[in-house]
């Protein structure tokens, strides 16, 4: 499944992910799964909205693990440990005051997902890698 | 396993087959086939969306009948908090107690008296508990399914403790026990309903059972309520109605029941749809608890109410402000936080899954998701279900066919007519020249009309 995600679109934002945890539903995904999906799904669709120009949202779904990736085109980010503590934003005032860009949401979804990889490159993106494993698979 | 209950039914005389239900059903359980609506059992909340929505008056909510009085030796009527914001000004809760004594009932225990206990348990339960947040109320029963359905996940949020309804009901038949001397069966304990999940809460309840033991409709019996308060006009029994307790009848009465903490009042079954998948995507932590109303206003805006409901809450603002000024005090409650524990655990209705094999789910979920992307994406109704992706999943389950989109349909039809007229232009080895032959003098032909076109063309 592929979503584009456009940048600084609030009203769309969370659209993916509710697509996403929809198929999970459906595919019969335990579920802590599902929730720790959803987690990751919506942190990478609003980092995008947040941070970039435009991007997609890309979910594989397996019976033992659900894998996500967001890759967008953006700024890209200079310091990936400094961006991993919780709290840590460059997300500007006005969207502070919306709510949003609170320094949570790449914790967030080092917390929720099982394995987590990113990579980004100033002035032209980031890609992120998110894979949750489904714990009752061989059960 | 054992059939749902559903107090939400259709007339099936009424239906035209509208589609306008299933555009508003919140968990997608209807669907329209052979011109009439079809409500699939496992998805129905109850929440009577579609009764408020159906032209056609087709769509009714079970409840029972006046005459069920008669097979109880003794018989209390438990009437919602939101009955009492149905009528005028100068009715007061006495009168509408009364006029349910005239009507038949032995005794009138009020729901909104149930409702302080619960509201206290609540808060007890609310400053002990440091697990899930934020807490969700389980006062409504549409919501509670809405939540089996459709967010399985977010069921342990849910508040352990019971509804207003059965503490009420628990409590009144304890009374009736005690000051009659009476066996519990010979009690019969029934609800004023402003809506169908009630009933369904009642007949299908969590726990091994329900104190309450059947459900009238608050408009059916308006009337009879109307007619009988003449009965007491001159002297009106007493009510004990506390303001806090007749509060929960509308959006954010539990909240200020419950005090001092940080809540969330939200109704409206969409509007609680989005803050649920807001607590699903981790967020309103920092809420402690939230009231979560199926029905737009609260129970005073229930499908079985006879009032408008931005009348009745007028009417219930100012019926609080009368009752917070006479404040009357209420009966001991018993102190046992167990007495308050919700009967039962609430398991999930996993409705949606495309299968129990996950393999073969993946494979159907891909083909979903082929079936939508050829559809047009105009979610009409038309094939009878609520928009093209349903569709497709009901193509895939094998609850419908490709054929019942009429654009799908409209195709294969244009596709069907060019073959029948190229069809219609063969002929017969029988008939005139051989095949080739004519098919080379068609070409002939075909470039002498171009060239006489051309000319044409010039000569303009």
């Amino acid at each position: 499944m592929e979503f584009s995600v456009c940048g600084m679109d609030f009203n769309r934002a969370g659209e993916a992910a509710a697509q996403i945890k929809k198929a999970l539903q459906l595919v019969g995904m335990h579920m802590d799964t599902m929730r720790r999906a959803v987690i990751v799904a919506y942190e990478a669709e609003l980092n995008i909205v947040i941070h970039a120009r435009q991007g997609r949202l890309v979910a594989h779904i397996h019976p033992d693990r659900v894998e996500l990736e967001a890759i967008d085109e953006g700024p890209g980010i200079p310091d990936i440990p400094r961006a991993m503590q919780e709290g840590y934003s460059t997300a500007p005032a006005h969207i502070r005051k919306m709510g949003f860009g609170a320094g949570m949401g790449l914790p967030n979804i080092k917390k929720s997902a099982s394995q987590m990889r990113l990579t980004s490159e100033i002035n032209v993106g980031t890609r992120l890698t998110a894979t949750i494993i489904n714990q009752t698979s061989g059960d | 396993m054992s059939r749902y209950f559903h107090s939400v039914m259709l007339d099936q005389d009424k239906c035209k087959g509208c589609t306008n239900c299933i555009k508003h059903c919140p968990t997608e359980a209807i669907r329209v086939r052979e011109g009439r609506a079809v409500i699939i059992e496992e998805r129905c909340i109850d929440c009577g969306e579609c009764i408020r929505i159906c032209p056609n008056r087709a769509k009714l909510a079970i409840t029972d009948p006046l005459e069920r009085l008669a097979d109880y030796q003794y018989t209390i009527a438990l009437p919602a908090p939101s009955l009492y914001a149905q009528f005028g000004p100068e009715v007061l809760p006495g009168s509408i107690i009364g006029a349910l004594l005239s009507m038949g009932f032995d005794e009138v225990y009020e729901v909104a008296v149930g409702a302080v206990a619960v509201s206290n348990a609540l808060h007890r339960y609310i400053e002990s508990q440091s697990g899930h947040r934020p807490v969700i109320s389980s006062a409504c029963p549409a919501v509670v399914r809405l939540m089996q359905v459709r967010f399985p996940g977010l069921l342990e949020h849910i508040a352990p403790v019971e509804t207003p309804m059965e503490i009420s009901a628990r409590l009144a038949r304890e009374k009736a026990r005690q000051e009659h001397d009476l066996p519990d069966n010979a009690i019969g304990v029934f609800f004023i309903t402003p809506c169908p999940a009630k009933v369904t809460a009642i007949k299908q309840p969590f726990g091994e059972r329900s104190y309450v033991d059947g459900a009238f409709s608050m408009s059916a019996i308006y009337g009879a309520v109307l007619r009988h308060l003449q009965d007491v006009a001159d002297a009106p029994p007493d009510s004990l109605s506390p303001a806090l307790g007749v509060g929960w009848g509308k959006t954010g009465g539990e909240n200020q029941a419950i005090k001092k903490h940080a809540l969330l009042a939200v109704d409206g079954i969409h509007n609680v749809i989005n803050v649920l998948e807001e607590i699903e995507r981790g967020g309103l932590t920092d809420i402690h608890y939230i009231e979560a109303q199926a029905c737009t206003g609260g129970c005073i805006g229930g499908p079985l109410t006879p009032q408008n409901p931005f009348v009745a809450r007028v009417r219930m603002e100012r019926l609080l402000k009368v009752l917070a000024a006479g404040e009357r005090p209420l009966p001991a409650f018993p102190d046992d936080p167990e007495y308050y524990r919700l009967a039962g655990p609430i398991p999930p209705r996993p409705t949606l899954k495309l299968s129990s094999d996950i393999n073969r789910a993946i494979g159907m979920l891909e083909e979903v998701e082929r079936i939508t992307a050829e559809l047009p994406g105009l979610d009409c109704g038309s094939c009878g279900s609520p928009n093209c992706r349903a569709l497709a999943e009901d193509i895939v389950r094998g609850y419908a066919e490709s054929s019942y989109c009429v654009f799908k349909l409209r195709e294969k039809l244009q596709l069907l007519a060019r073959e029948i007229v190229d069809l219609a232009h063969k002929q017969p080895p029988a008939m005139g020249k051989p095949e080739k032959h004519s098919k080379d003098s068609a070409i002939q032909n075909k470039n002498a009309d171009q060239q006489v076109g051309r000319k044409e063309g010039t000569d303009l």
